[in-house]
């Protein structure tokens, strides 16, 4: 087995388990009625995905997925799951047919949808033909940022991720004001009966 | 190159064993234990795939993940540090016992 067949097996084989863990995990936060442990499943899950996305070279999504799904998500999360019950109540067993036809109408629908779409790595794909291929000839000129998701992200559309910065400090502001600072630690527990 | 493929598979095993506890539990600090030896395996994973596939550069990605890892554990912590002693009669104990599942 020669070097390149044996790292592409190997990542052949990161991308299937990866696949596979991300499966598990989320069976199992469906089954889990121990509300702690869905939250830390849910930061499991997170974890996974952000390596996944690693291994899909998509780097930027897989650091806002890791500071955001493991890191914040699981603290905003517990401080819900301490404001209520540890445990899920039981969902009575009885089924919902129409449901579950809906849900593999919708799924056999996407899944049929994505025959349509354009091979991995096809040149011809519009993602690359287009403005894809502009951007990757014009930045090592235009720009000097190596990475071409920077360039693109802080530089050709840099008005927008302002735009973005503003809306996210805005409703995180917001949140603050509503919420106060240092809730976590000694903040008055809301309750519907007592008023203190 | 072939080493590098054995410490991945190496470390998918043990991420699943770290999976394996995650799920059985019992108690709420062998969850935590779980998810942030987790992130570890995931930091790990992440550094040996940049080594496999011939791009280091990974390794600032995994640096950044092991210090997300780091608070996470130590801001899950705190949080059950601060909320134990206001524990209502109601739910007893069921942090300091670890809250056993099942």
């Amino acid at each position: 087995m020669t070097e390149g067949h044996s790292t592409l097996s190997a990542m052949v084989f990161v991308d299937l388990s990866l696949l596979t863990m991300l499966f598990l995990v989320a069976i199992a936060m469906l089954r889990s009625r121990h509300l702690f442990a869905v939250v830390m499943l849910s930061g499991i899950y997170s974890l996974l995905s952000a390596a996944f996305f690693v291994s899909l070279d998509a780097v930027d999504v897989a650091f806002t997925e890791a500071a955001v799904g493991a890191g914040i998500s699981t603290v905003l999360m517990l401080a819900g799951m301490l404001l209520t019950s540890r445990r899920e109540k039981p969902v009575m067993p009885g089924r919902a047919p129409i449901a579950m036809a809906v849900v593999f109408i919708t799924g056999a629908a996407l899944i049929y949808a994505t025959i349509d779409m354009p091979a991995f790595g096809d040149a011809n794909a519009p993602a690359n033909a287009y403005v894809g291929k502009q951007y990757v000839e014009r930045t090592p000129n235009e720009i000097a940022v190596p990475n071409i998701v920077t360039a693109v992200l802080a530089s050709y559309r840099g008005f927008d991720t302002l735009g973005e910065v503003l809306v996210v400090f805005t409703a995180g502001l917001a949140v603050i004001l509503l919420l106060g600072f240092g809730s976590a630690r000694g903040g008055r527990e809301v309750s519907d009966q007592e008023d203190e | 190159m072939s080493m590098f493929a054995v410490a991945t598979v190496a470390i998918v095993i043990a991420m699943a064993l770290a999976l394996v506890r995650a799920f059985a539990g019992p108690s709420l600090y062998d969850r935590v234990l779980a998810g942030n030896s987790f992130g570890t395996k995931t930091v790990i994973l992440i550094g040996v795939m940049g080594f496999l596939t011939g791009r280091p550069d990974f390794l600032d990605i995994a640096l950044l993940y092991a210090l997300i890892n780091f608070a996470a554990t130590i801001a899950i912590l705190r949080f059950f540090s601060y909320r134990q002693p206001k524990r209502t009669p109601a739910e007893p104990s069921s942090a300091a016992t670890g809250g056993s599942d099942d």
